[in-house]
């Protein structure tokens, strides 16, 4: 016969063993699972854009039509309509918060790309209802087009214009589909993502590559020795409406 | 016990179960194996990805999984076993377009017959890129 002491000794013995073993299965397991994803990684993706060099090449569209023939960007030529991901536009325009009066000559007039700045306090995922756009842990502001159900707050939140709202069907726009990325339907929002699935295969945006004059910087500003920190660190950059508190990655440097 | 016009009452009941039953019958002797849809499959492949029943039953849910890891966790490459899984030398992605179709290159004549077959219609081809013949 077993008393109730000698009962409780064994129990409480065999559950020890129980839960000693389960710690040790699970910090071996911890320590195995590593997934061999490749693909370039960062902190915190950033991108200095040289307007000096661009200026130098005022008809050049090479980055622009990169990104939107590698991403199945419509051409729609109605404004009201029209899809963008990166794009041009004047420098009064673009920078309507810098007020200087007495700018060097043609400036004003000179254009700037404009594209969606990763902001590392973005507005327009705070507002998306079905957390189909969000900040992910390297900065890239990432869109998910299957959760999007096209309710168009984060194009109202975003103080740069960088979304577009698909109005109409883009495929009749789209001169040759790229197998490689799925266009969009009518009512969903669309971005540009710093190329996030090319990152992802360890290629750099297809409009840093594109650019022939190597306007378009692309690093890790939390890397010290990435070349985005070291143009940085050497040219004066400004950034659109830094007064907003959105912290844009995409710096000008003029 | 006497029924009045008791014959005609059970024929009347027989009739009418008959009736009622008829979609049973006529499935049971004609719609069985009479169309069938024909899958054509990949010649350069004996494997799909996982299973073929697992495939058969599951592969929306697969597809599902591959959509977030891809979209959302920012993982693209199939990986079994802490290694990335490859067909002819190259890596595989977890893509529809990519992947399912490299394989299962005659659409029209895979996934669009099954579908079909079943009155199934994923909407995933208004936005992911199918070859031309498919379209049709
Ligand atoms: C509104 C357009 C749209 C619809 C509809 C859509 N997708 Fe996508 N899907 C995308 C975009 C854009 C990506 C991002 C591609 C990338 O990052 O390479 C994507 C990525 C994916 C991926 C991973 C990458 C790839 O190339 O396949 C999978 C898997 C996927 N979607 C599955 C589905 C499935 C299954 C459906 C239907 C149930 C579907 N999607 C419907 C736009 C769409
Ligand atoms: C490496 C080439 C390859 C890839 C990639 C591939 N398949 Fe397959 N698939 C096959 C082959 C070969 C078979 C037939 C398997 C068999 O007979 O055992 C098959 C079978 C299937 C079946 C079962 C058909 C049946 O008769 O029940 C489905 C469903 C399927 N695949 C869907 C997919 C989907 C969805 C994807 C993408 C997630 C995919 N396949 C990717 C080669 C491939
Ligand atoms: C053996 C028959 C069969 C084949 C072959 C097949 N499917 Fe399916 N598919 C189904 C069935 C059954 C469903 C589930 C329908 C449901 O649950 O309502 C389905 C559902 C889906 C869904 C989800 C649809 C939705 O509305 O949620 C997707 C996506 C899909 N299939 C993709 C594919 C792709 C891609 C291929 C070819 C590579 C393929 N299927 C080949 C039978 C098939």
């Amino acid at each position: 016969m077993i008393d109730r002491r000698n009962f409780l000794k064994i129990v409480s013995f065999a559950g020890g063993i129980a839960l000693a073993g389960k710690w040790t299965y699970e910090s071996i397991s911890q320590t195995v699972v590593e997934h061999p994803q490749q693909g370039l990684k960062a902190h915190r993706w950033a991108m200095a854009i040289d307007v000096k060099k661009c200026e130098q090449n005022p008809n050049c569209n090479k980055c622009i039509e990169a990104c939107h023939s590698y991403h199945n960007v419509p051409k729609l030529d109605n404004p009201k309509d029209e899809i963008k991901w990166i794009w041009k536009e004047q420098f009064r325009n673009a920078f309507i918060t810098q007020e200087n009066e007495f700018l060097p000559k043609g400036m004003n007039f000179s254009t700037v790309l404009l594209l969606c700045n990763h902001c590392d306090n973005p507005p327009c995922t705070n507002v998306c209802p079905t957390q189909a756009t969000w900040k992910r842990e390297d900065g890239i502001v990432m869109m998910d087009w299957h959760r999007c159900i096209g309710c168009r707050y984060c194009v109202a939140a975003c103080p740069y214009g960088s979304r577009s709202f698909n109005w109409r069907d883009p495929r009749p726009f789209i001169k040759e589909q790229n197998p490689e990325f799925p266009t969009r339907t009518r009512g969903v929002v669309e971005k540009c993502t710093f190329c996030a699935e090319r990152l992802a295969r360890g290629m750099m945006p297809a409009c840093v590559e594109a650019c022939p004059s190597k306007a378009l910087i692309f690093g890790d500003l939390e890397d010290p020795g990435s070349e985005v920190r070291q143009v940085l660190s050497e040219r004066f950059s400004i950034r659109r409406k830094p007064e907003l508190g959105t912290s844009p990655e995409v710096f000008y440097l003029v | 016990m006497k029924i009045y016009d008791g014959w005609k009452i059970i024929l009347g009941i027989v009739i009418g179960i008959a009736f009622f039953t008829m979609p049973i019958w006529l499935n049971l002797s004609s719609a069985q194996s009479k169309v069938k849809p024909k899958l054509v499959y990949p010649t350069d492949a004996r494997q799909c990805i996982d299973d073929k029943d697992y495939m058969n039953h599951y592969h929306m849910d697969l597809l599902n999984y591959w959509r977030d890891s891809v979209v959302r966790l920012n993982m693209r490459y199939v990986v079994r076993n802490g290694v990335v899984l490859t067909h002819n030398g190259q890596k595989l992605e977890m893509s529809l377009t990519l992947t399912c179709l490299k394989c299962h290159s005659d659409k029209k004549n895979f996934c669009d017959q099954c579908h079909n077959y079943l009155q199934v219609k994923p909407y995933c081809w208004d936005c992911h890129v199918q070859p031309k013949e498919a379209l049709k």
